[in-house]
């Protein structure tokens, strides 16, 4: 059994984003946090700290997950990617993000990183979404400047290009 | 908004997991998806000493059925509970409820018995296993003892669970045959707490509605039969006895409307359902 005790810094390894990562956390950090604050990772964005916002959403082996209801302790040892996993390579866009630059799928920006990690599983766990379903799956983002119009276009546009990719 | 310090266990198997309740009791909480807990820690509602994760433990991710139950195990999320392909035949009113528990995003990793044993009073879950009259099963490193859903749950975020125990599985009855299933709620934005929330079964002329969000757990009444004219009375008598109270979502009036008026919408849709 791993046993890590209260109020000691304890060493952190996982995986981000395809590099080995590491790092000293208490138990009681959140990976959130963690990611901030020792890896620098800015691109988490931190809001409610509840798990209603979505705005820290990360991938933890593959599958959505609020990054604030996470302990850094956790993540020991597995697969975590944020939005930086989405982009082909430093300052590119994958197509999903042109599609949301394209449609003005964000303004302010803060629940961005969320919502393309979020919207990413989504479509690889359902490749062809109904209008519906993409709206179902963005009520777990908040966005206060509520643009979600533009999201669920870019969205669909993506997985309808995506579609018309893989049968080509 | 952060958790008190606390030491973290992750054990390899169950009897681990037994030991460290037995040896901590209240000090320790169990976390799985750790969806309901980890709110609950940053907010300082709740400060255990010990935090021992179970989600990693594959021997409590399963899904079994019986000719008569769904065994679900402790460690099993909710979106591969969604994603069974048995969920609709055998438990069609989990199909119906488990869409407005959280989001796309936090069940695959809330977890059923999580949600079970966190006995939130407005939460789907419960409500399903009191309706459907399931059980709970409760287990220390000495004993396993099954409880009804009745008796597991015995008011607002509290349950007979003892210190040394974890709950390691629910078991939900399947669908009995001709029986009719509905499930509705209201809530202020898709995923969020229930303001209210209804789930009705109808077999032969036995009619049983559950109700969640009102009283301080899901309380469920039956009625050998019902006839139409009759139901506005009932779910009225209903409404009143579930003594709901007021809060910044919605006041008692509201409330008991609510019973009323979706109570009537679930037993109709549970009985075009039946045969």
């Amino acid at each position: 059994m791993l046993e890590l005790k209260a109020g000691e810094r304890h060493p952190i390894k996982f995986t981000l984003d395809g590099v080995e990562v590491r790092g000293f956390a208490e138990p009681r950090m959140l990976l959130s946090d963690f990611l901030r604050h020792e890896l620098g990772r800015t691109e988490i964005h931190i809001a409610c700290e509840q798990g209603v916002c979505g705005a820290c959403t990360i991938m933890l082996d593959g599958n959505p997950a609020r990054s604030c209801l996470t302990f850094a302790v956790q993540a020991i040892g597995r697969r975590v990617e944020t939005v930086r996993s989405l982009s082909p390579a430093d300052g590119k866009l994958n197509d999903l993000q042109e599609s949301f630059r394209r449609h003005h799928g964000l303004q302010c920006g803060y629940c961005t990183p969320g919502i393309l990690v979020s919207s990413e599983a989504f479509l690889r766990d359902n490749a062809k979404p109904s209008e519906k379903e993409v709206r179902e799956m963005l009520s777990g983002h908040i966005c206060r400047c509520t643009g979600y119009a533009g999201m669920v276009d870019a969205i669909l546009e993506t997985a309808e290009k995506r579609a018309t990719t893989a049968a080509s | 908004m952060k958790p008190k310090s606390f030491s973290y266990l992750r054990p390899d198997n169950l009897l681990e997991t037994l030991q460290a309740l037995q040896r901590f009791g209240d000090d320790a909480r169990i976390m799985a998806g750790g969806l309901s807990l980890v709110p609950m820690m940053n907010f300082r509602l709740l400060e255990p000493r010990y935090l021992i994760d179970i989600s990693g433990l594959a021997s409590l991710a399963y899904i079994r059925e019986t000719p008569a139950e769904v065994e679900i195990g402790a460690a099993e999320t909710q979106a591969k509970v969604l994603a069974w392909p048995n969920l609709n035949k055998s438990l069609p009113l989990l199909t119906l409820a488990m869409p407005h528990i959280g989001h796309f995003q936090t069940r695959s990793r809330g977890t059923v018995c999580g949600s079970i044993a966190h006995s939130d009073p407005s939460s789907e879950l419960p409500l399903c296993l009191m309706t459907l009259q399931g059980s709970v099963v409760l287990q220390s490193a000495d004993a396993t003892r099954v409880l009804s859903a009745g008796e597991f749950q015995i008011g607002m975020f509290a349950t007979a669970r003892r210190p040394d125990e974890m709950v390691t599985a629910v078991r939900f009855p399947v669908r009995k045959p001709g029986a009719g299933y509905a499930f509705f709620e209201m809530a202020q934005r898709q995923g969020d707490f229930a303001i209210c929330a209804v789930a009705a079964t109808v077999s032969g002329s036995a009619v049983r509605l559950g109700v969640g969000g009102v009283a301080d757990k899901p309380t469920v009444r039956d009625w050998p039969e019902l006839a139409d004219g009759e139901i506005d009375d009932a779910l009225n008598d209903f409404a009143w006895d579930l003594g709901g109270s007021d809060d910044i979502h919605a006041n008692a009036a509201y409330r008991r409307d609510l019973v009323r008026k979706l109570g009537r919408r679930v037993i109709e849709e549970a009985r075009k359902c039946s045969n």
